[in-house]
């Protein structure tokens, strides 16, 4: 009885499931355009490898750059190029614009008739999230070939292994982010606009993912600081991971499930006392 | 048996009290201070399976906030509603499935896509299978006069189509409760009528027990035989909108078109002359001598027509509104 139960169920939420990105889908097709600028502007990844090339060891018989007679950054211009390349891989299937979204739908009484429905509101977000990344995923990948045509010596091809680890990875990034955004995001029950506190958290990001510079340029104190707080699993670590570079797999994804057993509770404890105070804003 | 049940019911509101001007905001901002509002106070009332009941009230007095509460949208701050069994705040999955919320001019239905989409989510969340939500579909579709409308994305639908697809989308799983705010907002006279067929036919159908507020006084003397007066907040009339009218106005207004024209000062014998012009008068008469003052204005006064009946009751309301003083 449990167990069938349990089937209708997981029946029931693959259907939702099936519904909710079709729809998010076919919505963002419609908005292809903004995808396409969206990914565009996560180039960020490209004009660090600009700046952090001018540091870089180069590789064994090749000539020093001003890097290797500065003492370098640990690693040479092909690492270095492999490393943000997939910086910003990670970076554009784990971005997470809930608090936006939510803030939004909040304001304008949208977040009403979800509320009224038998289904938690946050995974029209999961969805509409996972749609814009499939949505992302031909633009990315024709960025990705531009930088290889214009470097040809960075095209690797990762094992299998590796690859599997990384789109796991990236889904645990994209996870954590998600989870950290809707705890801002359900403030909005309290402070009408949460977005704004979103903003403290973007420099920490910025610096502490590896989105700027790879993390073995920091000082050894700040990169130890750093593994304590959730940034590094969502760019740094995915990017290693993918770039082949070493990295502690097995501590690095316990740190993912362990931030994400921390977050999942705050969400849904936050959730609750947060629709207490719901007086249907704009409705 | 009780299908909605209030007692009590009651919303106060925390707003912000600022005053304005920049010494006015630098004092908020160093001093916050707020105020309680009372939104809804203390509202008793039930409601039977298959009622259709009309919530009265001018902007302000409370009525889309009781709907919130009996919807679960909003806790209520004292006091307790029931709603088909369940506690309506708690949200529960089993109780969501019985009940809709439609807010006129707000919507649930995706922007940029046909309603269709929006209705394959829904069949969905609901656990419809696509035979029966087909069927569903099918069936609201033609009672709401939609055919090719729900393959258009709903922003090239007008205000009057889009709004017949949300109350598609919000019965699509059938509920047996409809808490329906304002659903007729903004439509023309043609469209009005025909949310007003489809609602009193669905009524008909599905046994469905609606709740219904609207500016519209024409939408609920088509469908509620019962009426609800909400006024700052608290519940001043539950019966017949006949019972509100005689309670409203202890008058009966007597129009009388007569043969030759007459000043008004030789009326007010028989009762209030609320309009006089010419050969056409208009009276309002206590309702206890309503029969000794036409038998008295026939035998005085060579008349040649004559029509008794109850005030417009919109008038009655909005009297009632603009006073501010209820009994």
């Amino acid at each position: 009885m449990r167990i069938w139960n349990l089937g209708r169920r997981l029946h029931h939420g693959g259907r939702v499931a099936r519904a909710l990105f079709s729809s998010q889908y076919a919505l963002m097709l419609e908005y292809r355009a903004e995808t396409a600028l969206w990914a565009l502007s996560g180039l960020l990844p490209f004009i660090m490898l600009g700046i952090w090339s001018q540091l870089a060891v180069p590789p064994a018989g090749l000539e020093p750059g001003h890097g290797a007679e500065a003492g370098g950054i640990g690693l040479d211009q092909l690492q270095l190029s492999r490393y943000f390349l997939c910086a910003f891989v990670a970076r554009q299937f784990s971005v997470a614009w809930v608090v936006y979204a939510f803030e939004e739908d909040a304001l304008q009484g949208r977040l009403s008739p979800y509320l009224l429905q038998p289904l938690q509101p946050l995974w029209r977000y999961v969805a509409a999230h996972l749609a814009e990344q499939v949505t992302r995923l031909p633009f990315v990948v024709l960025i990705a070939a531009v930088f290889f045509l214009l470097q040809p010596a960075v095209l690797w091809i990762p094992s299998p292994g590796r690859i599997v680890a990384t789109v796991l990875a990236i889904w645990l990034a994209f996870t954590i982010n998600f989870l950290l955004q809707s705890c801002i995001a359900i403030l909005c029950f309290w402070s009408e606009r949460a977005s704004a506190l979103e903003r403290l958290l973007f420099i920490p990001y910025l610096f502490l993912s590896g989105l700027v510079a790879p993390l073995e340029v920091f000082p050894p104190a700040l990169r130890a600081a750093a593994h304590w707080t959730p940034f590094p699993y969502m760019v740094a670590f995915p990017a290693q991971l993918l770039a082949g570079q070493p990295v502690p797999i097995a501590a690095s994804f316990a740190a993912m499930v362990g931030w994400i057993s921390l977050l999942l509770p705050i969400t849904l404890l936050l959730w609750r006392a947060g629709v207490r105070r719901y007086s249907a804003m704009g409705a | 048996m009780a299908i909605i049940r209030a007692e009590a019911l009651s919303k106060t509101y925390r707003v912000a009290d600022k005053q304005p001007g920049l010494a006015g905001t630098l004092r908020h901002f160093v001093q916050r201070r707020h105020r309680d509002v009372a939104a809804v106070k203390g509202v008793s009332f039930t409601i039977e399976a298959g009622e259709m009941v009309g919530f009265l009230g001018p902007n302000g007095a409370g009525k889309t906030t009781t709907l919130k509460m009996l919807s679960g949208l909003i806790h209520p701050s004292g006091g307790s509603a029931e709603v088909a069994g369940y506690l309506p705040q708690r949200r529960q999955a089993d109780f969501l499935r019985q009940i809709t919320l439609v807010m006129g001019q707000k919507q649930q239905l995706i922007w940029d896509l046909p309603p269709l989409d929006s209705l394959r989510v829904n069949a969905a969340v609901y656990g419809l299978d696509d035979a029966t939500a087909r069927r569903r579909i099918a069936e609201l579709a033609d009672m709401l006069e939609l055919g090719e409308e729900l393959t258009r994305p709903v922003r090239k639908l007008s205000l009057g189509q889009r709004m017949k697809a949300e109350l598609l989308a919000a019965l699509l799983h059938q509920p047996a409760v409809l808490f329906l705010d304002e659903p007729t907002l903004g439509l023309d006279i043609n469209a009005q009528a025909r949310v007003r067929a489809f609602l009193a036919d669905y009524n008909r159908r599905h046994g469905a027990t609606v709740l219904l507020t609207s500016h519209y006084l024409a939408d609920i003397t088509a469908l509620c035989p019962r009426v609800l007066l909400i006024h700052e907040g608290g519940l001043f009339h539950d019966g017949s909108l006949r019972e509100l009218s005689s309670r409203l106005a202890p008058c009966r207004l007597v129009r009388l078109e007569l043969e030759e024209p007459r000043p008004a000062a030789d009326f007010v014998s028989y009762g209030e002359v609320e309009a006089c012009d010419g050969r056409d008068v208009r009276l309002l008469v206590e309702r206890e001598r309503l029969t000794e003052v036409v038998a008295r204005l026939l035998a005085t006064l060579e008349v040649r027509d004559l029509e008794v009946s109850d005030p417009p009751i919109e008038e009655l309301i909005g009297r009632l509104f603009r006073q501010g003083a209820v009994a």
